[in-house]
């Protein structure tokens, strides 16, 4: 009997094998790449038509052979889409802002100091995660409306500046953190408050960080409490006030000038993504699929 | 300065909070530590050595007793007001804060009139990395050393404040056994240079009786004997303290006292002076046993280990209390390994016996 094995012929079986996976491979994750692009790539490509060009466009084109910027300068000049951008940004960054320092405090309380209550206080903070956004929404609404905060920066910020969920993965962190650690800084003098600024935040960073990147990333498209709170066209966030662009802002229907609006919207956070794509996803695969 | 522990009590509610039971991991501490010594807080896990050395150091309250630091009652005093400095068992250096910033740490808390400027502070780090011998390690975090840098990047983080006493909580048992008798000649070596009250509590009696100027030796949260640690080998004073000191471990036989005679199982082994008729435990250290061919205690022998320096002869015998019992004979002896007994003369002074309820050390002169 043959008992020889014919390596060459294995190798090749094998060779082939692998080139008709790779050719799978890579044509499926291209077809994917092309149907998520694609509505970018529209997008960007009706921001660049001129209004005239694109209304006389029957069946509309793949590519335009005269772009055009007026589309972008008229989304700055004819709507108020500066001033959309300057209340998100600063909507933004306080609720950010003031949502870290309220969740580092929580958890910190919750992580390291003793009180009474203290596990029944955190499974209630657990249960509230399990009422959907929706019902919270309208007590919301009552509320703010009771205190005359419509239309005010502080009833859009209000609501945003905690979460239940960020308390609890920040917690998860902090309690990783070896209690010999805050023994070892008691006996060197240390208050609580300057542990939790010296030690604590400085070893949490990386999960601030993410925290901080997908709070962002939420504020700047949030569009159901903006829209309901707000009516002055003073306050509009780019969310809602695309939606005004949309209905009544250049006086017609101009969707290439809107295209254009959008357009401008999105890059911050499509940079934020590219910058922190990476910190982003390791994030989120360590604390749990939510975000 | 000078430790004094005054009936030092600790207890901790037990696991059923309705039943008020406690659990008392400290009992009654009494000790007054002498200025500049090096003390050994010895016993097995559990026996409350780190709740005294977490007492000394403020981060436990006791339930009742107090404690003197000098003249000084520190009793209530939080921890950073005692001016003590504490070495982890995980040594808890900040993870993110290079050697040098973790040496500072300590420095930077500092207010009022204690407040030093930038260069004082980094004076003192460095006469403090200095001591350790870990100069050349300030810029690295503590992930980039090995265990032992770790624990000298601890030791001088908690030296750096000039500490009054200083506290080890098992400082070694995180290196491997090489390191180990290295770094606790370093600590012998920096308590004396520095001759800082130092307190450090082990499991390890070896490590313990071979750099201490005293040791305790504590059970159940109850001192059993404080010592010199050459005393208390020679004299435990009781069954738990001679068990627990000396490697290889004390044989104990069940014996009895009969009209001056002292038996182990039918062997009359020696006569006995100052002791009444009863049933006792007898302690024979490896060391006490010299073969000797008309010795009055006969032993089934298993086997002889060679051990360069001396010989370790297993034997077995019928009153012994654990399966083997262990000899440690100098090389100048002969065993015939051929034969199936050894008889073994015994040296008196390597003799304890125990009352055999309280286990308590009976004083008795063997003749």
């Amino acid at each position: 009997m043959d008992n020889r094995v014919d390596y060459a012929k294995i190798e090749k079986t094998a060779k082939i094998r692998r080139t008709v996976i790779n050719v799978v491979t890579y044509t499926f994750l291209a077809l994917w790449a092309v149907m998520v692009l694609f509505p970018f790539y529209w997008m960007l490509l009706t921001s660049v038509k001129s209004y005239s060009a694109y209304n006389s466009e029957y069946i509309p084109k793949f590519f335009t052979l005269s772009p055009t910027l007026k589309n972008y300068v008229d989304a700055f000049t004819a709507v108020p889409l500066a001033r959309y951008f300057a209340n998100t940004v600063l909507f933004t960054v306080l609720t950010t802002a003031i949502m870290l320092v309220v969740i580092t405090l929580a958890a910190f309380a919750f992580a390291r100091l003793e009180f009474r209550g203290k596990n029944i206080a955190f499974l209630i903070f657990l249960s509230l995660m399990m009422i959907p956004n929706e019902l919270v929404i309208i007590t919301n609404f009552v509320t703010i409306t009771d205190w005359n905060m419509r239309n005010t920066f502080p009833g859009l910020i209000l609501p945003s500046v905690t979460s239940v969920f960020y308390i609890y993965l920040l917690k998860e962190n902090f309690e990783q953190i070896p209690d010999s650690l805050y023994y070892a800084a008691k006996v060197d003098g240390t208050s609580d408050i300057r542990y939790l600024l010296k030690v604590m935040i400085p070893i949490s960073k990386p999960t601030l960080i993410t925290i901080t990147i997908l709070k962002v990333i939420e504020c700047w498209n949030s569009y159901v409490w903006p829209r309901l709170i707000t009516d002055d066209e003073n306050y509009y966030l780019v969310s809602n006030g695309i939606q005004e662009i949309r209905e009544n802002g250049f006086g017609r229907e101009n969707i290439p000038a809107m295209m254009a609006a959008v357009v401008v919207i999105s890059v911050p956070l499509i940079v934020l993504f590219l910058i922190f794509r990476k910190k982003i996803m390791a994030g989120v695969s360590r604390g749990g699929t939510k975000g | 300065m000078k430790v004094v522990l005054q009936n030092l009590t600790k207890k901790f509610p037990g696991r059923d909070r309705k039943k008020q039971e406690y659990v008392i991991a400290v009992n009654d501490f009494n000790f007054e530590i002498p200025d500049g010594k090096l003390i050994g807080l010895l016993g097995p896990s559990g026996c409350g050595k780190s709740t005294t050395l977490n007492l000394i150091s403020g981060l436990l309250k006791p339930t009742s007793g107090r404690i003197f630091f000098g003249e000084d009652d520190v009793t209530d005093l939080p921890p950073e007001n005692r001016g003590i400095g504490l070495v982890f068992q995980n040594y808890a250096l900040y993870p993110h804060l290079t050697v040098k910033k973790n040496i500072l740490f300590p420095l930077e808390n500092l207010k009022g009139k204690d407040k030093l400027s930038k260069s004082e502070m980094l004076e003192k780090a460095y006469a403090a990395a200095r001591l350790v011998q870990i100069e050349e390690l300030m810029d690295r975090k503590p992930g980039e050393l090995s265990g032992g840098q770790q624990q000298r990047v601890a030791i001088a983080r908690a030296l750096v404040k000039m500490p009054r006493v200083l506290l080890l909580d098992e400082p070694l048992s995180n290196l491997d056994a090489r390191l180990r008798l290295q770094t606790r000649e370093e600590i012998r070596r920096i308590q004396r240079e520095t001759k800082i009250t130092t307190i450090f509590v082990t499991h390890d009696q070896e490590e313990a009786m071979s750099i201490s100027d005293m040791i305790v030796v504590m059970k159940a949260g109850i001192v059993q004997q404080i010592g010199r640690p050459q005393e208390v080998y020679d004299n435990p004073a009781n069954l738990f303290v001679a068990r627990f000191l000396g490697t290889p471990p004390i044989n104990v036989f069940e014996g009895q006292v009969r009209n001056h005679k002292l038996y182990i199982g039918e062997d009359e082994v020696s006569g006995i002076r100052g002791v009444e008729n009863q049933k006792v435990w007898v302690g024979i250290r490896p060391e006490g046993f010299v073969p000797d061919e008309n010795g009055p205690l006969c032993c089934r022998l298993s086997g002889v280990e060679v051990m360069g320096r001396d010989i370790s002869v297993v034997s077995t015998h019928e009153s012994s209390c654990s399966p083997a019992v262990r000899s440690i004979i100098s090389t100048e002896n002969r065993v015939d390994t051929e034969k199936e007994t050894v008889r073994f003369s015994l040296k008196p002074g390597k003799v304890f016996i125990f009352h055999r309820e309280t286990e308590e050390r009976i004083m008795g002169e063997l003749i």
